[in-house]
């Protein structure tokens, strides 16, 4: 019942890495299958982000034998060379696993510390996976402990009361070109979640028009209404590039939707009026020549960086207060992990010496010739109960107490010490 | 002399200047508060210290160099005293305040010549250099205004953003303040300019028409209306119309400098 993380984030990985191993939905669902089918591992949970792209599970055999062929299938999955992927790979194992996930979900581990919408991915991930039967009853308890931790982080702590975000990160940089946006207008590519939280940011800041263009209309429509926005064609850049002073853009797509030469003939025709584009699709969705256009301002994830950084300061006297919230939860998750092992290893124990216990007997009482056979079932039938006793008030208290399951986090230790290999659970 | 006012203007303009550093620095509110009312405090000051040295050497503050620039530094806070309140905007104080002291201090602090008596040429030649100093301190703000705008564009698009961006004005602020300054600017220049003919046809036997000063004055001219124009509607808005003020600016600096030193036989010092 061991768990594994293998996955990078935007501090091991530039985007350029991360965009190629980034999963879209239906990826997400294949890679869970293949790597059940495969048997790599036994439940399986893929959070994939723009900042992150992480594969969480329960392995069959040990979760230190089966990163290296996690890292493979990763590299194979997504084409990309071992040796390009492997730089930037991390791995964690058992409690050091747990710990990331519920550093993630508290926004501990984001870009932007402390960020809101990684809570809503990080739950859209874990409703996917149980729906489609990747999970199973430990990354069950797992995730549901990872929610736990990140209401509570921002429900009790500093870090959650006022939500920054990548996107609000940019609507601060659209101010330092336009300054109130309230006479601005803003087009939104997509209408995902990233989208839904940038339009609410500009609605907070009482943007005067905004258009939506969505691959699919129908949630188009969604968003638009949702916000009191007006729905744009798709592709239909001349006229929807013609009015905003804000792009947003957070779309699926293998290649960037905004190329150079879209952008050019639309500053031509607004007379290069300033245009601030927010590229917060991986892969981009922005060509990053657009930059080099007159007036015209390109931030991708990376480049939002630098607010990041600021934010994270004025942040950073909450954390020990949110890391506390998410130790807790460890332990917790760790006592839990244990009793479930330990009760296992009662049982193991129980079997084992049920057998134990037949051939000593056969073989202590083969000289005893004196015995009946009514005597050696009263003596097998003594020992019985003595193994019971032993055994049975120990998993008592075990189901019961939890400080004491706090206290024995080693199972393995224990397992090792009553049990063979062989006769491990 | 009295040198009350001069100091009490040189410590409010340098508190001032003081204050509205911090309130880059920062961004407490009250620091800024106290940055505006300090330069208030100065600009009164420096009006009284303008005053008495024009009473004390019985002369107006722009018969002589000095004096002509001590009128500059006073209308070049007064200008971006108007601008800041009318645009709500401090954070670019910190950049203008140093250039108010530099011509209040080289003005203030160069010793007093014994001067000729002026001569009387009247209240309409009085507005005419008025006017035409405050226009040349307008566009000295709109430059700086550019410089300011030049510098935040380019950490913007190099994403090399330091605390200092977060304080400054949004680059289309900066740009507004920059028209508004060279509105004031051309208003002033151009009434000042017909004032200044007006007062040449009247005394023709005088004063020729035949001046350089003249033909820059209407450059300057055409080259503002020019900004103002491409600034406002057409692909030339932001860096470019930013640069074209700078060069506007270097072309006010010659008018200033080059040819009323050595061109021009009816203007000295504006």
């Amino acid at each position: 019942m061991e768990i594994v993380l293998v996955g990078l984030n935007h501090r091991t990985a530039p985007v350029e890495v991360r965009e190629r191993v980034s999963f879209t939905t239906e990826q997400v669902k294949r890679a869970a299958e293949e790597l059940r089918a495969r048997g790599i591992l036994e439940e399986t949970l893929v959070l994939s982000t723009c900042n992150r792209s992480e594969v969480y599970g329960v392995p069959p055999e040990s979760s230190h034998e089966c990163a290296p062929g996690l890292s493979t299938f990763l590299s194979e999955f997504h084409s990309v060379r071992p040796d390009i992927l492997s730089v930037s790979l991390y791995h964690h194992y058992d409690q050091e696993a747990v710990r990331h996930l519920f550093r993630v979900s508290a926004g501990l581990d984001s870009m932007l510390l402390g960020e809101a919408e990684i809570l809503g991915q990080v739950r859209e991930a874990y409703r996917f996976a149980h729906e489609h039967g990747a999970t199973g009853p430990v990354l069950n308890r797992l995730f549901q402990g990872a929610l736990e931790v990140g209401k509570r982080v921002r429900t009790e702590t500093e870090l959650g009361t006022r939500p920054m975000s990548v996107a609000s990160a940019g609507v601060k940089l659209a101010e330092r070109i336009f300054g109130k946006l309230n006479e601005r207008k803003a087009l939104v590519l997509g209408a995902g979640t990233i989208s839904e939280q940038v339009v609410s940011q500009l609605r907070d800041r009482g943007i005067a028009q905004l258009h939506v263009m969505n691959r699919s209309r129908d949630r188009a429509d969604e968003l638009a209404k949702q916000f009191g926005g007006k729905v744009v064609g798709w592709g239909e850049w001349d006229a929807a590039l013609q009015s905003p002073d804000v792009v947003v853009s957070s779309v699926s797509a293998e290649e960037p939707v905004l190329r150079r030469e879209i952008v050019e003939r639309a500053m031509a025709a607004r007379g290069n009026r300033a245009l601030f584009l927010m590229d917060l699709g991986v892969p981009r969705n922005i060509d990053p020549n657009v930059g080099e256009l007159y007036n015209v301002y390109v931030y991708n994830t990376d480049d939002l960086s630098e607010i990041v950084q600021q934010n994270r300061n004025a942040r950073e006297s909450e954390v020990p207060r949110a890391q506390g919230i998410v130790d807790e939860h460890v332990t917790k998750f760790l006592s839990w992990q244990a009793s479930v092992e330990l009760v296992g290893l009662v049982d193991a124990l129980r079997v084992k010496m049920r057998e134990e216990r037949a051939s000593f007997i056969r073989a202590r009482m083969e000289p005893m010739k004196h015995l009946t056979e009514a005597d050696r079932a009263h003596v097998e039938k003594l020992m019985d109960e003595m193994l019971e006793k032993l055994l049975l008030g120990p998993a008592e208290r075990l189901r019961g107490e939890k400080e004491l399951r706090r206290k024995i986090q080693n199972v393995e230790a224990l397992r090792d010490l009553f049990l063979s290999n062989r006769e491990k659970p | 002399m009295n040198h009350l006012f001069p100091i009490l203007t040189a410590l409010a303009y340098l508190l001032s200047f003081g204050l509205y550093v911090r309130f880059l620095a920062t961004g407490k509110k009250l620091t800024g508060r106290l940055g505006t009312l300090l330069l208030g405090l100065g600009l009164v000051a420096h009006y009284f210290a303008l005053l008495e040295r024009s009473r004390g050497l019985h002369t107006v503050p722009y018969h002589d160099l000095y004096g002509s620039m001590s009128l500059f530094g006073w209308l070049l806070a007064l200008t971006y005293l108007g601008l800041e309140l009318y645009h709500r905007q401090r954070s670019v104080g910190a950049f203008v305040l140093p250039f108010v002291l530099v011509f209040f201090l080289a003005a203030h602090l160069a010793p007093a010549d014994r001067l000729s008596p002026p001569a009387a040429h009247g209240v309409m030649f009085a507005f005419h250099v008025t006017l035409s100093i405050l226009a040349y301190a307008a566009f000295a703000l709109s430059f700086v205004l550019s410089l300011i705008f030049l510098g935040e564009e380019r950490l913007l698009r190099s994403h090399k953003l330091g605390n200092m961006v977060w304080r400054l004005p949004p680059l289309e602020l900066l740009e507004r303040m920059s028209q508004s300054g060279v509105l004031v600017g051309l208003v002033s220049i151009a009434i000042g300019t017909v004032l200044g003919f007006v007062w040449v046809d009247r005394l023709s036997s005088e004063y020729s028409f035949y001046d350089p000063k003249y033909l820059i004055t209407l450059l300057v001219l055409a080259l503002y209306v020019l900004y103002f124009r491409l600034a406002r509607t057409t692909g030339w808005r932001g860096a470019r119309a930013s640069k074209l003020c700078i060069f506007n600016f270097v072309i006010v600096v010659l008018s200033f400098t080059v040819v009323n030193l050595y061109l021009s036989h009816s203007h000295r010092y504006f």
